[in-house]
């Protein structure tokens, strides 16, 4: 029991922390989602034979989206902070910290979504445009579904990366499991919480690796 | 009908410019079956996937039943595709669709109904014969029963036009031979134009009426396959008839023999072994058969008699003359006299 101790008595602040972290994860995975995946479709539909083929499209979007990804998350979060505290009207917590999060995510995600596109056989693409086909037919009707398995993939990977970066997000006052970490593990030397935090993390990484797994191979015809 | 008007097709890259089709101007007719052969490179596809501007031509016009494709609205297009049907060497089918999902789809492209989908459908896989794997995902089918559901949504919003690009070359003989006969079926039942690619002359002689051959983007002859086959005029022609039509006449065989050996062929009706007996009974010659072929092009068929013939120099010179004018060729193989 005494060594139990420890852990009853930050069970509500851990409890507390992962729930502000489950919320900064999925607020920025469906700002990614919302507007990463149709991101990475352009990207993909405007090259070069494609029906919505544009250079100019086609290299600007590459361009802004190499740009956000060049910049080290540590670095993005405190140059947004003017942005932050426009939508959010603070540059603390974890909504605030969810701006920079969800930033970071779109180009990330939309380049997953774009190779997984490529993956896609040509020829298939083609028969979709010879048979008359529109293009949001396609996209909706070929292009999404011959890559959904990858496009879950990679919302997996997202989804782990996200949580990587949120607790970066917690050390400048984001909350959540960094933010613990930080309070307990750095200021206090209490190894019991950073151990708990490390085991409790490990847990739902491979959880979120399983299940990813498990759907993307549930989704896959091929 | 389809008129192929100067097609060009360049491809520009950056460092190149490759000239796939050098200005090809071809007319289809209604109903008909055409091939186009030559071999790899020859710009056979790039062509073919200007018929339903898969590929934009540099330049020229692709009119189908009257209409110029080039001249059309994306729109327009659009709709007018639903009239051309392709196939593919590789099926090209959708994964992560059924079956019956890859054939709806082409009619759902085309707005048709729900309920009107669902009939046709089931319509189209009763003629391809795949009724039973209408809830099969592509992968748990073999390449015959793929290349089926290719055809069954091709087909799906009854067009006029067929194209095929090398549609049976992923598969085996048998196969192979299956899936012509269905697209032979088609030609007569549906009577819609077939154009198809293909790099051998046995599908073109099983299945076409005409055919063109290619070589570096032009098309280099032209005509009803049995002319083609009879009188090829190109030497590329010639190498690729002679994968049906010749046989390899052990060489010990010529030098061995102690006559004269001739090639003759026959066309149409006209029946070798009986000119050669009339030949051999109206002249003081010996005759040997070496070697003889029957191929039916289109059901016409189309002999090759090789024959050793013995005898003085005055007959056998009489007896080729005889021969010359009831056959349509007469090649001298060998002269020997006596
Ligand atoms: N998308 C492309 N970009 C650049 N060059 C191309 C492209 N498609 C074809 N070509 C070139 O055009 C020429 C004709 O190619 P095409 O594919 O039409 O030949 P083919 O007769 O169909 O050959 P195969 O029997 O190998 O299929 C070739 O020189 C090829 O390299
Ligand atoms: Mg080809």
């Amino acid at each position: 029991m005494s060594l139990l101790n420890p852990i009853v008595n930050i069970l509500p602040d851990l409890n507390k922390a992962f729930l502000e972290t489950i919320y900064m994860v999925g607020v920025s995975l469906a700002v990614a989602l919302l507007i990463g995946l149709p991101l990475g479709v352009l990207l993909f539909t405007t090259t070069r034979n494609l029906f919505f083929e544009s250079g100019i499209v086609n290299r600007s979007l590459g361009f802004a989206v190499n740009i956000v990804r060049s910049i080290p998350f540590i670095i993005l979060l405190v140059a947004l902070l003017p942005l932050t505290d426009l939508l959010t009207g603070s540059t603390i917590g974890p909504r605030a910290a969810s701006v920079s999060l969800s930033v970071s995510a779109i180009p990330f995600f939309a380049r997953i979504v774009e190779t997984a596109l490529r993956e896609i056989d040509r020829g298939v693409i083609e028969a979709a445009i010879a048979v008359g086909a529109t293009p949001w037919m396609i996209i909706k009707d070929v292009l999404l579904p011959e890559a959904k398995p990858g496009i879950i993939q990679g919302l997996t990977l997202t989804t782990i990366s996200l949580i990587g970066y949120s607790a970066m997000a917690g050390t400048i006052g984001g909350g959540g499991i960094g933010d613990l970490a930080i309070r307990y593990g750095y200021y206090r030397y209490d190894n019991t919480v950073m151990i708990t935090t490390i085991v409790v993390l490990i847990c739902l990484v491979q959880l979120i690796q399983m299940v990813g797994d498990k759907v993307s191979y549930i989704v896959n015809k091929r | 009908m389809i008129e192929i008007r100067s097609i060009r097709k360049e491809y520009v890259s950056k460092k190149n410019r490759v000239i796939g089709v050098d200005n090809v101007s071809l007319t289809i007719q209604t109903g008909e079956i055409y091939g186009i052969v030559g071999y790899s490179g020859a710009g056979k596809s790039s062509l073919l996937r200007c018929l339903n501007l898969l590929e934009r031509p540099t330049g020229g016009n692709i009119i189908i039943d009257g209409i110029d494709l080039t001249s059309l609205s994306s729109k327009e297009l659009r709709k007018q595709r639903q009239k051309i049907g392709m196939i593919f060497q590789h099926f090209s089918l959708v994964s992560s669709k059924t079956v019956y999902e890859n054939v709806a789809f082409a009619l759902r492209a085309a707005h048709r109904s729900k309920d009107a989908t669902k009939l046709r459908v089931l319509e189209l896989l009763e003629i391809v014969g795949l009724s039973d794997k209408k809830d099969v995902y592509p992968a748990q089918l073999s390449g015959g029963q793929k290349q089926r559901v290719g055809i069954a949504r091709a087909l799906a919003n009854e067009p006029t036009v067929l194209l095929c690009d090398e549609a049976t070359s992923a598969l085996d003989p048998t196969t192979t031979k299956a899936i012509l006969q269905l697209l032979k079926k088609i030609s007569s039942e549906l009577g819609i134009t077939i154009v198809l690619i293909t790099h051998e002359m046995e599908v073109v002689k099983e299945l076409c009426h005409r055919v063109a051959v290619m070589q570096d983007g032009r098309v280099i002859e032209e005509g009803p396959v049995y002319e083609i086959f009879s009188q090829p005029k190109q030497e590329l022609t010639k190498q690729f008839i002679s994968s049906v039509l010749d046989f390899e006449l052990p060489s010990h065989l010529i030098d061995e023999s102690e006559g004269t050996i001739i090639k003759i062929q026959f066309e149409g009706q006209t029946a070798g072994e009986s000119i050669l007996s009339d030949t051999l009974q109206s002249h003081a010659v010996k005759g040997n058969i070496l070697h003889g072929k029957i191929e039916y092009i289109q059901d016409v068929p189309l002999g090759i008699l090789i024959i050793e013939l013995i005898g003085d120099a005055v007959q056998i010179h009489s007896a080729l003359e005889y021969i010359k004018n009831r056959s349509s060729s007469v090649e001298v193989l060998k002269h020997v006299t006596a």
